[in-house]
């Protein structure tokens, strides 16, 4: 059963890591439009007021007389001007915080649907097999071996399989609350 | 392929006969070795089992050619290990930091454009900013100006601030619910824990997936609740999971608690790197403050490690700037020799803050655990953030995110700053480069600033206190941070404007010219954060290296040693321990600190079981106990293990042998091989003893014997046996008088004599 679990966690994983590099690297190359800018800050000068110019260029352009359009002082001053300015170049990945955002959501919205339907739904299923589940408590009560788990959890189909680790996950997050919430043995 | 197939030879499919692909380590029957849940390892018998596997493989290798490939993919796994923590860890930290950054603008507002998209990159591309107001566009819309299409107003002001404590509350909410129902082990910070955990104690679950993908969803959405705690503790305890999670996949590692231990510390390393974006700091950090066992292969593969990590995270670029953390700074200003004064200064108030967070924290989680308070872990984590929230809104020092308010504690004022903090009084007719700004007078920003820092100051001290320890992912090293920037910040301020006032006085005279630019408040603050984190967790080398690597300034490292050392020196007067020993002692987790000292004059005599009045040792005789003894003896006592002997008469000593193993070995036995009962005879000796033909089949338990127990004699000094511990990672010591064996100490009796000797209460410590 573990090896079962372990591989799609492994597997999850992987892909995770996978998605992200090919992520990265895929849009590293292919810049969308919108993912430079050049930004030029520039204050105020006689009775010109600060303004703020932002235009998409390459890095090597990302300067003063490139990106501030159209000039607001004439020929003679522009240096001038140009010298008070600050021009930074910067990059992001719109891609990568789209794709980041939506899988934390999902993420969560999934937990929160597994939650709902452990605190709600699952009560209400359990209730109609009262006879699985005190068996169930008595036979892995204190002592539980890795063999016997073993034994049990080798259902026949992939189904039971997934069951007997849940419930074996389940007996584990419950001894865990007892030690943080209920004796504070740990982390309080 | 094959990390494949080493990942599914778990100990059920090698009993099978299915993995006997890597069955080299020769135990016929599975979980012999391990340990169980809340137990402590034998660092010496994990490294010895390791030498006889790495034996085996190396005489292994010269019969074929396939056996060499295995050999070498045996030698590698160590570094595909650590890349594969790295790229994982550095993605996480990616995605915490991505979405911490989109949920804590959630608060205020929501872009209409792309609905993910934070404030800043909502404004990205815009071109309707303006230079008074630079970070307003259209597209970015807070809700009061959503619902009711008012940006201005009191109503506004009202609804906005309604619903920013919703969204906290909320956010904490589902942070503390889904803790407690999927993974409790997930919250805290999770250092002490894990530093318990790499001294060599066994806490099941602790480091497992669902932790892992537990404290990664929660620690976003504890951090955007606008709680003051921060990311960087439960990043290492995320790294640490990841390491666990791939020493899954070798066997060599999932097999051996100590050389899981090893990738441990590196991934604490990766954690600590991809926090901060401090390679070498993390390195160091794993070093000085979390592993207990670091050999110089750790080293080199922490250092790896923490590469990847960095250059992960470094490629994912969360932040848009390039840099692994929010609050790099970038100025080159050079200090004064004048200026140690007040950086010693604050290095005292971070020796006072670190003292003062410890006793209150300490005091307040003691209530916890003891009192009816712990009983409502979800209220309590609610309470705190509406009370963080209701008081943050109205303070924008304390509204935004903790780290955008260290990023701006830091920063030099340049000549384009808008925010308040960096509202001097230009001189109009002085045309200047940009770079080199002279000491300006402070404008009424700067005093109003002064005066909301002050407020920020209190309420992130008291608020901290009580944040630390609740039931969800929480660090402390970006509130600490926050407490020292803020504190250091106003120094620096009032430091800048006495020189600018008064640059006539003598000490003022020689470094500060009118028209100079002589002093910098932000390095002001920086100095005032790293003393703070040094109060509280009493680092000193790891800090400074994390701080100049932060700031990739060679040039304050004076500075910054000067307030780590002082706020050490200080902090240690008033207490030893950091805020993580007082942790583990608080929860009595069984951790033997290298650090401190054991001066008193015991012997082994005194502390050894058992005692003058008690019944002798249970051991077991090398070939004259039945099976059936045994398994009365199991049964009646709890001890961890037994010595054997080779009489009960002579009692002289053989060996050592794990309780776990005994039990596991003979079940085994009795389902397996035929012909053991009851009465069958137990034999630890080379060869079966001479027994009566009628007796039934001996069973020869010789393998799961460990033959060389460490000995220590009855008159040997405490101070000895506790370096012994420390040094080697024993579990247990036998003692003896001339040959005989008189009695056992454990690492728990250790303990217990120490937390005795300290007048502390020996039955606290954790321990099975």
């Amino acid at each position: 059963m573990s090896c079962v679990k372990g591989g799609f966690w492994s597997f999850a994983v992987a892909a995770v890591v996978t998605l992200f590099l090919l992520d990265v690297v895929g849009f590293a190359k292919a810049k969308n439009f919108e993912d430079v800018r050049c930004k030029c800050i520039c204050p105020p000068y006689r009775n010109i007021s600060g303004h703020i110019y932002n235009r998409n260029v390459s890095q090597k352009d990302c300067n003063c007389l490139h990106v501030v359009e159209p000039m607001p002082v004439p020929g003679h001053d522009v240096e001038a001007y140009c010298l008070l300015c600050e021009c930074k170049y910067e990059e992001r990945s719109s891609n990568t915080i789209k794709v980041t955002i939506i899988i934390y959501l999902s993420v969560v919205g999934a937990l929160l649907l597994y939650m709902l339907f452990l605190l709600l739904v699952d009560p209400l299923i359990r209730k109609h097999d009262p006879y699985t589940q005190p068996l169930h408590n008595e036979e892995d009560s204190e002592e539980m071996h890795p063999q016997v788990d073993n034994a049990q959890a080798r259902g026949n189909t992939v189904l039971e399989r997934v069951e007997g680790a849940q419930q074996r996950w389940k007996k584990q997050v419950q001894e865990q609350r007892k030690t943080v919430f209920d004796r504070h043995k740990m982390l309080s | 392929m094959e990390a494949e197939g080493v990942s599914s030879a778990t100990p059920t499919e090698e009993m099978n006969g299915a993995g006997n692909l890597m069955d080299f380590l020769d135990e016929p029957f599975p979980d012999v070795g391990t340990y169980e849940d809340f137990h402590t390892i034998d660092w010496l018998r994990e490294k010895s089992r390791d030498t006889d596997r790495h034996r085996k493989i190396t005489s292994k290798s010269k019969e074929s050619m396939w056996e060499l490939i295995k050999s070498l993919l045996d030698a590698w796994s160590g570094w595909v290990v650590m890349l594969l923590i790295g790229l994982l860890s550095g993605t996480l930290a990616g995605v915490i930091d991505l979405a911490v950054d989109w949920m804590t603008d959630l608060k205020e507002g929501v872009c209409l454009s792309a609905f993910w998209y934070s404030h800043e990159q909502c404004c990205w591309t815009s071109n309707e900013t303006t230079f008074d107001d630079r970070d307003k566009c259209p597209q970015w819309q807070k809700w009061a100006e959503l619902m009711t299409g008012h940006a201005e107003g009191a109503g506004a002001y009202v609804l906005n601030y309604f619903l920013y404590v919703l969204w906290a509350l909320l956010f904490s909410f589902l942070a503390v619910s889904l803790v407690r129902v999927f993974a409790p082990y997930a919250c805290g910070s999770g250092i002490p824990e894990i530093k318990t955990i790499l001294s060599g104690f066994i806490i099941r679950g602790y480091l497992g997936k669902w932790t892992l993908l537990i404290k990664t969803v929660t620690l976003v959405l504890a951090v955007s609740s606008g709680l003051s705690l921060g990311k960087e503790g439960p990043l290492v305890h995320v790294a640490c999971c990841c390491g666990n999670l791939f020493c899954s996949l070798f066997s060599k590692y999932s097999k051996n608690e100590g050389k899981r231990r090893e990738v441990l510390s590196a991934a604490a390393a990766a954690g600590v790197s991809v926090a901060f974006g401090a390679p070498i700091g993390g390195v160091l950090f794993s070093l000085e403050e979390v592993s207990y066992y670091f050999p110089l292969k750790t080293l080199w593969r922490s250092f790896f490690a923490a590469l990847v990590a960095a250059f992960t995270l470094r490629s994912i670029n969360p932040f848009g700037n390039s840099r692994l953390v929010l609050f790099y700074v970038e100025y080159h200003t050079p200090w004064y020799m004048a200026e140690l004064v007040p950086f010693i200064l604050l290095g005292v108030f971070g020796g006072l803050w670190g003292t003062l967070f410890i006793r209150a924290n300490i005091a307040w989680c003691r209530r916890r655990k003891t009192t009816q308070l712990g009983k409502y872990p979800v209220l309590e984590v609610i309470a705190v953030t509406g009370i963080t929230a209701v008081l943050a809104f109205p303070n924008p020092y304390t509204r935004r995110s903790t780290s955008e308010l260290i990023s701006e504690l830091f920063n030099d004022c340049g000549a384009l700053e808008s925010s308040q903090l960096c509202d001097y009084i230009n001189n109009p007719n002085m045309s200047r480069p940009v770079d080199d700004i002279p000491d300006r007078p402070a404008g009424p920003g700067v005093y109003n600033a002064l005066w909301q820092l002050a407020l920020a100051l209190v309420f992130k001290i008291v608020i901290t206190i009580f944040t630390f320890g609740m039931k969800i992912p929480s660090g402390l090293f970006i509130p600490s941070m926050a407490v020292g920037a803020i504190a250091g910040r106003i120094v620096g301020i009032a430091v800048e404007q006495m020189a600018y006032h008064h640059h006539d006085w003598i000490i003022f005279k020689n470094w500060c010219r009118p028209g100079a630019d002589c002093v910098t408040p932000g390095l002001y603050a920086m100095v005032g954060a790293a003393a703070c984190l040094g109060g509280v967790t009493r680092m000193t080398v790891s800090l400074v290296v994390i701080m100049f690597e932060l700031t990739g300034g060679l040039e304050y490292i004076v500075p910054l040693m000067a307030a780590a050392v002082t706020s050490k020196w200080v902090a240690d007067a008033f207490g030893k321990e950091g805020i993580y020993e007082s942790h583990i002692q608080l929860n009595g987790y069984p951790y033997l600190d290298v650090r401190d000292e054991f001066t008193h004059r015991t012997l082994a005599t005194d502390v050894m079981r058992p005692r003058r009045n008690d019944p002798p040792l249970a051991v077991l005789t090398q070939d004259s106990t039945t099976v059936e003894d045994v398994e009365t003896l199991i049964k009646d006592t709890d001890y961890n293990g037994f010595p054997v002997v080779v009489s009960r008469e002579s009692e002289r000593l053989i060996g050592f042998v794990q309780r776990r193993d005994l039990t596991l070995a003979i079940k085994n036995a009795r389902q397996k091989q035929d012909g053991v009962v009851s009465s069958s005879v137990v034999y630890f000796t080379e060869d079966a003893p001479q027994l009566p033909a009628s007796n039934p089949q001996p069973l020869k338990l010789r393998r799961i014997l460990n033959l060389s127990p460490f000995t220590v004699t009855d008159h040997t000094p405490m101070e000895t046996v506790v370096d012994i511990f420390r040094k080697l990672g024993l579990r247990q010591c036998l003692v003896t008088r001339s040959g005989r064996l008189l009695g056992i100490i454990t690492k728990k009796d250790v303990l217990r004599h120490m937390a005795q000797m300290m007048n502390q209460d020996p039955e606290s410590i954790m321990f099975n």
